[in-house]
Order: C-alpha cells, then structure tokens, then sequence
C-alpha cells in the first residue's frame, strides 16, 4: 500500500466518516425514542417515562454537538479532498447536499426550543408536538445525505459529451435507483442501533443492582422497539442484496466470494481465500445467495469475473458483510426472545444471561453500522462515481494531505475522550430515582 | 436577474447573517473568559449562558449553508479553495470542532471548568482569524496555477501587511459586535451590573473598529488596486456604514434605545459587507474564478433557487419561534423561566 494523497485522502474521509457516523447515527435514531417515551409519559400520566425522555435528550446534547462539528468537518472535507470530484458532482447533486442544510437548520431551531421549553408550556402535548419536527428533521438530513451516496453508487441524470458534463436533471440524481433502499437501510439500521443502544444501558444498570421498575420500563420500551426495528432493517438489508445483485452485482459479488456467473450461486459464509481464489474453511449454503439475490434458486447471479481487475472491490468487504449481517440475525435473536419472555409468563425476562445478551447488542449494532457503511464504501471502489469518476482521479493533488489527518486523528480521540468522560459523569452523579424523586415529587406528572 | 447574481446575492446574505450571530457568540465566548478571571463571573456568565444555550447550534448552520451553498452555485469554487486550503480550512474546522463541542461539554455537562472556558473563549477570537484568510485570499495574489495545480503560497499570506490588517479588523469586529448586542441583552434583562460592564466593552471596542476599516482599506490599494478603485466607486454604502456607526456609538454613550443601536451596529455592517462584496464582483477568486465563468448549470441553478426559497418560508417561521421564546420574552431573559 503506498500512502500517496490519494490513499491518504481515502484514510482521512474514513476516518472522519466512521467517526461522524456514530453520531450521526445517534442524531437520526434518538429523537424517535424521545418522542415515543414523551408520548407514553402524557398519555399514561406516568413520570417514569417523562424521565426517559428528559435524561435521554439530556444525554443527546452531548451527542449532537460531536456530531454537528464532525458533519461539518465531513462537508468540508469532501471540498478539501475531493476537489475534482466536487467540481463535477456540484454541477449534478448540490440539490439535496443544499437541502440537507435546510433540514439540520429546521431540526437545530426545534431541538434548541424543545431542550429549554419542559417546563414552559401548560399543555405538556405542546411539548411533545416539538419532536415532531425534530423527528422529521433527523429524517430528511438522514434522506437527503443518503441520496448523495446513492448516486455515488448509481449516478444519472446528466449525460457527458466531449467532456462537458450537460442534459442535468436534479431530481433524476437524486432520485436514483440506489435511493429508495438505501434510505430505508440507513433509516432503519439507526432507529434499532439506538433501540439496542438505550436497551443496553437499562439492562447494565439492571444488572449492576442498581436499577428500579424506572429502568425495567425502560428496557420493555426499547426491546419492543428494538424488535420492530430490527424486523425492518432485517427486511431493508434483503432489499438491498437484490438491488445490488440487479443494479450494482460486482459489489454483492466481491462480498460473497461470488466469481462464476451461475444459477443456484451458494452462499458463503467467513472462510479464507487465497491468491488463486481457493475458498477454504468457509460455511457453504447451497443456492442461497440465488435465492438472497432473486428470491427463487435459480436466480442467476453475475459474477466478478464478468469484471475487467481493475474494476472490482477488493475481496476483503467479504468480512464486514458477514459480520454486518451476524450482528443483524443477533439483534434480531435477543430482541425477539426477551419480547417473547416478556409474554410468555412462566419465563423471566430479566434472567442475567439475556441481560447480559443485551447489554452485548447495544455496542455490537453500532459495529455493524459501522461495518456496513465500510462495505458500502470499499465495495464501490474504484470509482467514487461509478462508472465516470475513480477515486485516484478525484482526489487533492496537495502534498499536506498527511498533516491533516495526524490532525484530525488526534481532533477524534480528543473529543471522544471528552465526549464519554462528560456523559459518563453527567448520568452517574444524578441517578434516575433522585432525578425522579425531585421532578415528580408527588409521584405523578402535574 | 441573472442566476449568478441571485446565488451570489442570497450567499452573500448568509455569510453576513454568520458575520452577525456568530459575532455575538464568538464575543460572548471571549467575555465570558473575560469574567471568569476578572472575577466578575457571578454578573456575566449567567447572562450570556442564557443567550447562547438555545441558538449555539444554529449560528454553525449558517456557515455550513455558505459553504455547502457556495459549492452548489459556483463548483469551481471547491476545485481551487479546495486544493489551495487544505491545511488552513483544517485548522478552522478544528477550532471550531473544539469550540462547539467544548460549549457542548461545559454547558450541559460539568459546570464550572475553566478549561473549557478557556478552549471556548480563545477559540471564539481564533475562528474569525483563520476564516477571515478565505476573505484575503480571494483578492488574488496568494494561489498559483501551474499546469492545473493550484498551489497555495502560505508565506505570501504570512508576510501580506493586507491578511494580517483584515484579521484584526475579523478580531475587533467581532468583540464589537458582541458587545453591542449583549449591552441590549443586559438591558432587557434589567441586568444594569452586566449592561454597565458591557456598554464599557462597546464603547472601547469601536474607535478600533473604524480604525481596522481603515488599515483595511489602505492595506487593500496596495494589494489589490482594481478592487480598491471599485470600493471607491461605491463610496456612499461605507459612508451610510459610517454614518450608523456613529448613531449606534452615540445612543450607547447616550445609554438609552440599546435595542436602536444594535440595528445600527447591523446596518454598519450590512453596508460595508455589501458595499465590500458588490465590489468584489465579478470575481470569487481574483482573478480565476468568476460569478459568471464558475456559475453551475440552469436546471441545478434553478433548482437550488427555488429549494432556497422553500426552505427559507419554513425556516423564517421557525426562527421567529425560536426568537420569540429566548431572544425576546422578556421574562426568559430575566431568568424567571
């Protein structure tokens, strides 16, 4: 591997990238647990889960503002490295990238008036009709984003002739193939990393004897949740095999060991390939990445050998898909079996092994998120727009491209140092029971 | 109107909405160290806490939207400041990353930590500095192009007597600016301890204002003369700019209408924002880059106006609210809610 700016460049967007999508992650699923618990909280007249929704949000300002300062360093970044390629993109995607801001601006204005306003108004529902927009807001910035890297995947509308890049239609760009069920991923793979996220914490707290019926409501709301969202991601990630078999089949492909076009295509899971491409201690399930594909056995699936070498990811995406989709079946697993405990009486949900299950997932999704979003990435090289732009093509010629990223890596460790330090202190000096003992000492919510 | 100007127009009129807030948020940053170690805390902080708690987030859109918005209207523009500000544009990104999270950490989080006071007042007088450096280099003279390589010249930059008089003025502005609105904040807030402190601030803080103008100016006929003769040519705009300087600085030394004088301390800058940018036209980056050579293509152009506008009718609403329960109900400001 040589570091050239062009490989340095690569290394300093993932960073900021992997880094910025903890928090971005955090920004679009928090809000819905919010506005649900605030919702249960007035609807049941039950402080517990006014508490919720008020230590979340607390712990959620924190958050936000790692990830407003990393969005910004990313939408910079994307200038400062990626010169050429956003000399070219801005001609056809600057709508939603433009959009995007609108929606942050929208969600900031909210966020600011619902973090200062408990208390303000008579109608507690007015309260909670500011999560509302929140909510919404969160979405958009999540849609808009995520249309920029989906016509990364599947550009189009616009036409290049002798290298003028004309015919441009915004929406048509924005509204490529990749959108729909990239969106719903991204979208669903958030709402339930939080889900688990919230879950693990309430469940660690159970664990350590510290928690109340505060903490077990709070796990019954995020497990129910959890399931719900987890079922979805579960149905997106499937929708997008097969989109990525029809539309971008050289990304499914690199990831599944898949090299022959066939019928009836296996499913490999982990192993080891060598150079010669000999799979060797893997799990093999016979057509079943036909029928992940396609939905039917013999679906024929195209292989990376219908691909000139220079034109496919490298193999090693393999990996984070196999994990991506691991940590998704287990989520799945733990989410349904507590859901079930909880119903089935004779079963105790809150055993210490499921607890501990749990307490496992909250970390473990954020991973997966984090791995997919590799694999999203790595499995479009070489192109940064496919099929027109390659990465080497795009990037910064400056000579300065290492300064920076010695700068940010250090920027990332400083403020994830500071960020779980102060969130850490904010929970454990005032615990849930005297916060709750203080702001409903009547034990109700007037 | 052509699109070129309207996307240059409605850019323009974000970064100056930027050039305000966060004027007052960077000042406030550096007052509020200010208090820490003079000791005068206990009268300050708890003002301006008040007035930043709910809006910090928002002032860091605008600049986003400038940026996001510039490289939207004008793609070239990413190409050579891309290229060219690498290292400078990382600086600013992280000073600012600092500032906003560091806010962020002592606010809602432990109380009372000097450090990151320390991190959010010096930073708050750091950001106008390396930002401002966008502003000098787009006057020409600190990029070279050679065979499609834009190379940025730092020592150029370094030892031009023109960037060193424009981060003074980005400095002093900002500390006035601050002052005048918190002067009027205070007011409202019936706080005549922190009024009486920040009144001093403004009052101190605007003779140097004019003065760094000036060096401005003077610094500019050196550097770049077409330009120079341009502002001439528009020399009403920096004559009303320095006729509501000197009605804002008279209602302050008068103390009465703090309210009045801020809107004048805004129609100064306005005027010599506009009257500044106006004659920078046509060009973005003297001399490569041009409103009319660089402007992107009618259907994103169009698209791009017409998303401004939507959004604008939903944020202006949005921001009234925003005003209205902080900025302006009288009693949240006196601490009652």
């Amino acid at each position: 591997m040589e570091f050239d700016s062009v490989m340095l460049s690569r290394l300093l967007t993932a960073t900021t990238l992997l880094f910025h999508v903890i928090f971005a992650t955090i920004g679009v699923g928090v809000p819905i647990m919010i506005a649900i618990a605030e919702f249960l909280g007035i609807k049941r007249k039950d402080p517990h889960y006014l508490l919720l929704a008020r230590r979340w949000a607390r712990g959620y300002t924190i958050t936000v503002a790692v990830g407003v300062v990393t969005g910004t360093a990313i939408a910079l970044q994307l200038s400062l490295l990626w010169p050429s390629f956003m000399q070219v993109a801005g001609q056809v995607i600057a709508l939603p990238l433009f959009m995007e801001t609108f929606a942050f601006f929208f969600e900031a204005i909210f966020l600011g008036i619902y973090l200062y306003t408990w208390d303000r108004f008579k109608n507690r529902w007015m309260h909670f009709l500011l999560t509302i927009p929140i909510v919404l807001g969160s979405f958009m910035s999540a849609f808009f984003i995520t249309t920029v890297n989906a016509f990364m995947n599947t550009p189009q509308g616009f036409e290049i002739v002798n290298g003028e890049t004309v015919n441009i239609d915004p929406l048509a760009a924005m509204f490529n193939p990749a959108t729909p069920v990239k969106v719903f991923h991204v979208v669903a793979s958030s709402y339930m990393t939080i889900a688990l996220i919230l879950a693990a914490i309430a469940a660690f707290t159970l664990l350590r004897n510290k928690g109340s019926i505060y903490h077990k409501k709070a796990l019954r709301l995020t497990m129910i949740s959890a399931l719900i969202f987890t079922a979805a991601t579960t149905f997106a990630g499937d929708l997008s095999a097969k989109f990525l078999a029809e539309n971008q089949p050289e990304k499914l492909a690199a990831a599944e060991w898949h090299f022959e076009t066939e019928t009836n295509a296996d499913l490999v899971m982990f192993g080891t390939i060598d150079e010669n491409g000999e799979i060797s201690n893997a799990i093999r399930i016979p057509s079943a990445l036909s029928f992940l594909a396609g939905n039917s056995f013999d679906t024929e699936v195209i292989g990376l050998n219908e691909f000139p070498e220079d034109e496919r990811p490298p193999l090693w995406i393999h990996y984070m898909f196999d994990l991506m989709v691991s940590i998704g079946m287990y989520s799945l697993f733990i989410s349904g079996l507590f859901v079930l405990f909880m119903i089935v009486k004779r079963f105790n949900e809150w055993n210490k092994p499921l607890l501990w299950g749990i307490v496992a997932s909250g970390p473990l999704a954020m991973l997966a998120v984090e791995f997919g979003w590799i694999y999203a990435e790595v499995g479009r090289q070489p192109w940064i727009l496919r099929g027109y732009m390659k990465v080497g093509e795009a990037a910064t010629t400056s000579t300065d491209v290492g300064v920076a990223l010695a700068l940010f890596i250090g920027l990332y460790a400083f403020l994830a140092f500071f960020c779980v330090t102060v969130l850490i202190k904010m929970f454990k000096n005032k615990p849930a029971e005297a916060e709750l003992e203080q702001r409903f000492p009547k034990g109700t919510i007037d | 109107m052509s699109l070129e100007i309207v996307g240059i127009t409605v850019l323009w009129t974000f970064l100056y909405g930027y050039l305000i807030v966060a004027s007052i948020d960077f000042g406030a940053g550096f007052f509020a160290y200010y208090a820490r170690v003079s000791k005068q805390e206990h009268i300050m902080s708890k003002l301006i806490s008040r007035y930043l708690s709910p809006v910090w987030e928002v002032t860091n859109v605008f600049f986003v939207f400038f940026f996001v918005g510039l490289v939207g209207f004008y793609p070239d523009t990413a190409y050579y400041y891309g290229t060219a500000l690498l290292i400078p544009g990382s600086i600013a990104i992280i000073l600012l990353a600092i500032r906003g999270s560091f806010y962020a950490f002592g606010n809602y989080g432990s109380k009372n930590s000097s450090f990151y006071l320390f991190l959010y007042g010096a930073t708050g007088l750091l950001i106008p500095a390396s930002l401002s450096t966008a502003l000098t280099i787009s006057e020409g003279g600190f990029l070279d192009v050679k065979n499609d390589n834009v190379v940025f010249l730092a020592q150029e930059l370094f030892t031009s007597p023109y960037s060193w008089s424009v981060v003074v003025l980005a400095i002093v502005s900002v500390l006035y600016i601050s002052a005048s609105f918190l002067t009027f904040y205070a007011d409202r807030a019936e706080d005549s301890q922190s009024r009486s402190i920040m009144r001093k601030f403004s009052l101190f803080w605007s003779a140097p204002t004019i003065l760094a103008s000036l060096m401005v100016f003077v610094a500019l006929r050196e550097h770049n003369p077409v330009h120079f003769e341009k502002m001439l040519g528009l020399w009403w705009m920096f004559a009303l700019s320095l006729l509501f300087f000197f009605i804002a600085v008279w209602f302050v030394y008068q103390q009465k209408n703090y309210g009045i004088a801020f809107i004048m301390v805004m129609l100064q800058f306005f005027f010599a924002f506009f009257g500044y940018g106006a004659s920078h036209l046509p060009y973005i980056l003297y001399p490569y880059i041009t409103i009319q050579g660089s402007v992107v293509n009618e259907a994103m152009g169009t698209a791009l106006v017409i998303v401004f506008i939507a959004g604008f009718l939903l944020l202006i609403p949005s921001l009234f609210l925003l005003m209205r329960l902080f900025l302006f109900d009288a009693d949240y400001i006196k601490g009652k809610k």
